[in-house]
C-alpha cells in the first residue's frame, strides 16, 4: 500500500466518521411519528390488525377523518403477528400508549381480562339495533361487555361464470349440495385438459380452517367438537379428500384466493368475503358469488366477527368511547360495507347502490343466512389464546389426510387427543353448533 | 491467455446475469400494471409500464416520517455498533485471552435466537423505561443484532494488519488510541465497511423487532413490510422496490471504502 | 502477550459485554424460561406438545438438509466469485455492485420474487411456454425435488452476497506478493490459491462459516413464501407458534433447539478454528 492512498482513506474515513456521528443527532427526539396524527398528544390512537392492504388501510383512515367528528383518531394497522404482543405488553407493563383496539373476535378473546368493561358504551347505543348473537359473544364468556361489535363478514365461493358450462345438469349453483360441488369440479376439470379449477386459501396465512370448522364439518356432522371423530366426520374427511383431488394442488400456497382467481389460476374458489371480492371488481359481469353448498346435516356457515374495544389503562378512555359509537354509526358502517365490504352489525340499512362486487357478496351472504337449512357456526367461544392452536389442529387433520394420505379414523382419533387435551384444561361450554353441554369435549 | 480471460468475462456475465434478473424482475413488476401481473404467459419486457401502484404505495400514511426514523435507525445503528464493536474486535484479534471463546459464542448466540423470543421481554424493559416507541429503543435491539458480525468480520481482517506496524507507531510517539486510529483502522476498512454495509441493510430490512418495539413511529419497513403480506400483489412488488433503493445507495456510497486496498478503485 | 492478556482485552470488550447483558441476557432469561414454566410450575409438558406436532420433525430434517446442501454450495459460488473479480475483468465495479444487490433486499421482497419466478404462472413458466415446453407445477407439494431446489436457488441467490463480501474484505488484506512470488517459482493458478491465497483467506473464510451457518438456521421468509408450511423449518414453527398460535411457551422450546444447534455449529467450528495452524501474516 502507498502512503497516499493510506492518506486519501484517513480523510474520506473522517468524512464517513462525521457523517455516522450526526445520524444520532439527527433522531434527538427519538423518532418522527408515521401515525397521521402527528405527535398530537389527544388523539385516540386505534390499534388495529384489520384493513392491513394498503388501499382499504387508506380507504378506512378517510372514512375516519371524514366521518369520526370532536376527535381525530390515528388508526395504527399493526400485523396480526405482533398484534397480540404489542397489546399484552402495553397493558401488563402498565404504559399503555394506545385507547382502542379494533380486532376479530378470536383475537380479542385471550385479552378479557385486558379489556375495560363497556356495558355503558353498549346501553347508550340502544338504537343501534345489534343482534343478540353478537353482543353475547362480546362478553368473551364473562358477565361484562368488554368488545362493542364493529363489523362481521363470512365466507363464500366465488364462481368465474367460464366455470359454469361444466356444470352437470339439474344443479342449481345458488342451492349446491357438496356432493354435486364434487361432480361439477371433476367434470371441470376434464373439461379443463385436466387443470384443476378449484381452490380454497391453504396458504400459511390462509382460513382455509375455517372451511372445515364452520362449513363442512357442520354440514355432514351437525358439530364442530363434540362430532369431531364421529364417523360422520369420518364421511366428511373423505369427501374432503375427494375434493382435495379434484382441486388446485398450489392451493397450499395461496393465502387467498381473489389473486388466483383474478390471474385465472382457478376458477371457482372458497374464502372470506373480504379476500374475494377483488376478483370480481374489474369486470364483475364474469363473475358470480354463491352460498356455501349444504350437506347431509344442512347449511353450516360461519360468522365472522369484529369488536372495538378499551384497553386496561387507556389514556384517553372518554374520547374513545366516542370513537367506538360514532364507529358504530349508520354513516360509518356503510361506508365500511361499500368500500372494504365488511358488513353492518347494526340494523343500518343496506342502500341499493352497493358497488357490483359487494352487492353479489352482500345477497350471497344474506343467501346463506336465510337458507332453511342454515347451521349457524360461531368462532371458537372462551378458548382465549387457545384459539390458534385448536385451529391448528383442523389443519393438521387436512395436512395429514388430504396431503399425507394418513388413513382418517387414525388421524381423527390423535387430533381429538391433542383438542381434549386442550378442551380439558379450559372446561368451557360448547358453542353454536354444539349442543351448550357443561364441559366441551370430543366424544 | 486470452481464452482465459475471454471465460473469466463470461463467468461474470452469467452471474451478473443470476443476481440481476430478479432485481430487473421486481423492477419490471412494481412498475407495470396491476392487469398485466394477471396474464400469462408473463411477458419479461416493459408492455405494460404504469406508475399507479408505485404512487399509491408511495401515498400512504407514514411513508415520509418512516423515511426520516429508518435512516436515524440505520445510520445511529452503525455508529453504535462500530464504536461498541470495533474495540472488542481488536481484543480478539490480538489478546488469547481467557473465555475468549466463551465471549465469540455468547456473541453470536443474539443470532441465533429468533427475534420474536427476544423482542416481546424488551418491549416490556423498554415500555418501564419510557424508552418504548423511540428510534432509541429500536437503535438499541438493532445494535445488539449487528454487533456479532461487527465483532466477528473486524477481529478477522485485524488479524492481518501486522502488529509492528503499530508498535512502530507507538516508538514514535503515538498513543495507543493514535495507533490505532492511525495505523490500524486505515488498513481494516474494508473490513469496517463491509460490517457497515451489513448493519445498515439489517437494520434497513428488520421489520419483527422494530413492528414490536414501536406504535407511533415506525420505521419504514416496519410501516409497510408488515402490511404488504397483504395487499396485492402489485403493490407488494411496488413496497418490495420502493425499499430497495435506499439501501443500494447506501452500498454504493460505501463500496469504495471495501475495495480500497486493491490501490486504484474498480470501476 | 504474557502480561495478563485478559485485564488488557477486558477494557475493550467490556461496553460489548454490557450491551449484550442488558439486551439479550436478560430478556433471554425471562423469554426461556417460558418453555418450562407452566401454570403449575415446572413441566415438560411444552417440549412434549412441540415434539407431537406434526410439522416438528419434518421441520428439523429439513432445516438440516437445507443447511448441508446450501452452505457448501454458497462458499463454493462465493470464493468463484471473489476469484473472479481478483482477475479483474471489464466492468469488475459494475459486477461487483451487481453481486452485492441481493444484500439490500429484505427477505419478504426476496421470497416474492422467486414466488413470481417460481409460481405456476411466473416467469419461469412463461418462458417454458414461449418456448414451447409445457409449463411445470415447480412448488406443488407433491413435487419435493423441485420445491426443494427452488428454495436452494432462491437462498443461494438472497445470502450468497454476505458470504462474498466478507471474502473479497479479506482479500483486500492479502499482499500481492506472495502470490506473484509463487507464479515466478511456476505455481500453477490452483496450486497458488490452495496454497497461498486460502490459507490467508482462512481468518475470514472461518468467521464467514460462522455467521452463514447461524444466519442459514435462523433464515425462514424465503422458503415460507414459495412453499407455504409445505416445506416447515425450525425458526418458520416457532414463528407460526408465537403468532397464528399465540403459544409463546412452545414457541420458546422451538426456539431454544434453535438455539442449541446453532450452539453446537459455533462451537464445532471455534473448536476446528483452535486446531488449525496459525493464521499466515
Amino acid at each position: 500500500m502507498t502512503p497516499g492512498s493510506a492518506r486519501i482513506s484517513r480523510r474520506a474515513l473522517l468524512a464517513a466518521g462525521v457523517g455516522t456521528a450526526a445520524a444520532p443527532l439527527l433522531g434527538a427526539c427519538g423518532g418522527v411519528s408515521t401515525n397521521g396524527a402527528g405527535d398530537d398528544e389527544n388523539a385516540v390512537v386505534l390499534m388495529s390488525n384489520q384493513f392491513s392492504p394498503v388501499e382499504e388501510k387508506q380507504r378506512f383512515e378517510k372514512i375516519l377523518s371524514d366521518r369520526v367528528t370532536g376527535e381525530r383518531v390515528a388508526f395504527n394497522q399493526i400485523d396480526p403477528g405482533v398484534f397480540s404482543s404489542t397489546f399484552q405488553a402495553q397493558v401488563d407493563s402498565g404504559n399503555v400508549r394506545i385507547s382502542a383496539v379494533g380486532a376479530l373476535h378470536g383475537d380479542l378473546a385471550p385479552h378479557a381480562s385486558r379489556l375495560i368493561d363497556l356495558d355503558d358504551v353498549l346501553a347508550a347505543l340502544g338504537d343501534r339495533g345489534f343482534d343478540a348473537d353478537l353482543t353475547d359473544l362480546a362478553k368473551l364468556g364473562g358477565d361484562a361487555t368488554k368488545y362493542i361489535p364493529w363489523m362481521q363478514a363470512s365466507y363464500v365461493l366465488a364462481v368465474h361464470k367460464k366455470a359454469l358450462q361444466w356444470l352437470p345438469s339439474g344443479t342449481d349453483v345458488q342451492q349446491m349440495t357438496y356432493d354435486q360441488l364434487l361432480s361439477w369440479m371433476t367434470a371441470a376439470r376434464a373439461g379443463n385438459g385436466g387443470t384443476p379449477v378449484f381452490g380454497i386459501p391453504a396458504g400459511v396465512k390462509g382460513l382455509y380452517h375455517r372451511f372445515f370448522q364452520g362449513f363442512l364439518l357442520p354440514s355432514f356432522t351437525g358439530g364442530q367438537i363434540t362430532t369431531f371423530r364421529s364417523p360422520e366426520a369420518v364421511t366428511a374427511w373423505q369427501y374432503m379428500k375427494e375434493l382435495w383431488a379434484q382441486s388446485a394442488p398450489a392451493s397450499t400456497t395461496y393465502d387467498n384466493m381473489q389473486e388466483p382467481l383474478q390471474r385465472g389460476e382457478v376458477l371457482v374458489g372458497f374464502d372470506h368475503v373480504a379476500r374475494l371480492v377483488a376478483a370480481p371488481r374489474d369486470n364483475p359481469g364474469d363473475w358470480m358469488m354463491v352460498p356455501a353448498p349444504s350437506g347431509p346435516k344442512g347449511l353450516g356457515y360461519m360468522l365472522v366477527l369484529a369488536g372495538l374495544g378499551i384497553p386496561r389503562g387507556a389514556p384517553q378512555q372518554a374520547p374513545a368511547k366516542d370513537v367506538i359509537k360514532q364507529l358504530t354509526g349508520p354513516q360509518v358502517q356503510l361506508d365500511v360495507l361499500r368500500q372494504n365490504a365488511f358488513f353492518p352489525v347494526t340494523n343500518a340499512k343496506i342502500p341499493a347502490d352497493l358497488p357490483a362486487e359487494v352487492a353479489m357478496a352482500e345477497a350471497a351472504v344474506r343467501q346463506q343466512r336465510q337458507a332453511p337449512n342454515a347451521i349457524l357456526s360461531l368462532p371458537p367461544v372462551g378458548l382465549g389464546a387457545r384459539d390458534g392452536e385448536v385451529a391448528q389442529l383442523f389443519k393438521n387433520c387436512f395436512k395429514e389426510i388430504c396431503l399425507d394420505g394418513k388413513p382418517i379414523p387414525q388421524v381423527l382419533d390423535a387430533q381429538a387427543g391433542q383438542l381434549n387435551r386442550i378442551m380439558d384444561e379450559l372446561k368451557v361450554p360448547c358453542w353454536q353448533p354444539d349442543p351448550a353441554a357443561a364441559a366441551c369435549r370430543a366424544a | 491467455m486470452r481464452a482465459q480471460r475471454l471465460w473469466v468475462q463470461a463467468a461474470c456475465v452469467a452471474i451478473s446475469l443470476f443476481m440481476g434478473v430478479p432485481i430487473y424482475l421486481i423492477t419490471l413488476a412494481a412498475l407495470s400494471s396491476r392487469e398485466s401481473l394477471n396474464d400469462f404467459p408473463l411477458s419479461l419486457l416493459p408492455t405494460h409500464p404504469s406508475g399507479e401502484t408505485m404512487s399509491t404505495f408511495l401515498r400512504s400514511t407514514g411513508i415520509l416520517g418512516g423515511l426520516v426514523n429508518s435512516l436515524t435507525v440505520g445510520l445511529s445503528t452503525v455508529a453504535l455498533s462500530l464504536a461498541v464493536g470495533l474495540p472488542a474486535g481488536y481484543a480478539l484479534a490480538r489478546y488469547a485471552f481467557r473465555g475468549r471463546d466463551a465471549y465469540q459464542l455468547s456473541l453470536l448466540l443474539t443470532r441465533a435466537l429468533p427475534i420474536v423470543v427476544l423482542s416481546v421481554p424488551l418491549a416490556k424493559v423498554f415500555l418501564t423505561t419510557g424508552l418504548y416507541d423511540t428510534a432509541y429503543a429500536v437503535t438499541l435491539l438493532h445494535t445488539a443484532l449487528a454487533l456479532p458480525t461487527t465483532v466477528l468480520i473486524s477481529a478477522a481482517i485485524f488479524v492481518g494488519v501486522p502488529r509492528e506496524q503499530e508498535e512502530a507507531a507507538m516508538i514514535f510517539g503515538a498513543s495507543p488510541m493514535a495507533a490505532f486510529g492511525r495505523v490500524v483502522v486505515p488498513q481494516a476498512l474494508p473490513g469496517i465497511a463491509a460490517s457497515a454495509i451489513f448493519t445498515f441493510v439489517l437494520s434497513w430490512n428488520e421489520v419483527l423487532g422494530a413492528s414490536i418495539l414501536t406504535l407511533n413511529r415506525r420505521t419504514l419497513p416496519a410501516q409497510v413490510l408488515a402490511t404488504l403480506g397483504e395487499s396485492p400483489l402489485a403493490f407488494r412488488f411496488a413496497g418490495g422496490l420502493a425499499l430497495v433503493l435506499p439501501a443500494l445507495v447506501f452500498i454504493a456510497v460505501v463500496r469504495r471504502y471495501l475495495l480500497n486496498m486493491w490501490g486504484t478503485p474498480l470501476r | 502477550m504474557a502480561a495478563g492478556p485478559a485485564r488488557r482485552a477486558l477494557p475493550l470488550i467490556l461496553p460489548s459485554l454490557l450491551f449484550m447483558t442488558a439486551l439479550f441476557l436478560l430478556p433471554l432469561i425471562t423469554g426461556v424460561a417460558q418453555a418450562f414454566r407452566g401454570p403449575d410450575g415446572l413441566t415438560t409438558g411444552y417440549l412434549r406438545r412441540m415434539v407431537d406436532d406434526p410439522y416438528f420433525w419434518q421441520a428439523a430434517r429439513n432445516t438440516a438438509l437445507l443447511i448441508v446442501v446450501l452452505i457448501p454450495l454458497q462458499f463454493a459460488l462465493a470464493l468463484a466469485m471473489a476469484l473472479l473479480l481478483r482477475e479483474r475483468p471489464r466492468l469488475a465495479g459494475l459486477h461487483f455492485y451487481i453481486w452485492v444487490i441481493p444484500l439490500a433486499i429484505s427477505d419478504l421482497a426476496a421470497g416474492l420474487v422467486w414466488l413470481s419466478i417460481f409460481t405456476d404462472r411466473g416467469y419461469l413458466n412463461s418462458v417454458l411456454d414461449a418456448a414451447g415446453i409445457s409449463p411445470y407445477a415447480w412448488l406443488s407439494f407433491q413435487h419435493p425435488a423441485t420445491m426443494f431446489l427452488a428454495v436452494v436457488i432462491a437462498e443461494l441467490w438472497r445470502a450468497t452476497s454476505l458470504v462474498f463480501v466478507i471474502v473479497v474484505a479479506g482479500m483486500q488484506g492479502v499482499p500481492r506478493d506472495y502470490d506473484e512470488a509463487a507464479a515466478v517459482f511456476g505455481a500453477s493458478y490452483w496450486q497458488r490459491v490452495r496454497h497461498v491465497l486460502l490459507p490467508q483467506l482462512r481468518p475470514s473464510l472461518q468467521v464467514a462459516l460462522i455467521l452463514r451457518t447461524i444466519l442459514a438456521l435462523e433464515a425462514f421468509a424465503v422458503a415460507q413464501a414459495l412453499t407455504g408450511r409445505n416445506f416447515p423449518l425450525l425458526v418458520g414453527e416457532t414463528y407460526q407458534w408465537y403468532t397464528a398460535l399465540q403459544n409463546p411457551n412452545v414457541a420458546t422450546a422451538v426456539a431454544l433447539v434453535v438455539l442449541l444447534l446453532s450452539v453446537v455449529a459455533a462451537v464445532g467450528y471455534l473448536r476446528l478454528m483452535r486446531h488449525g495452524p496459525e493464521p499466515g501474516r
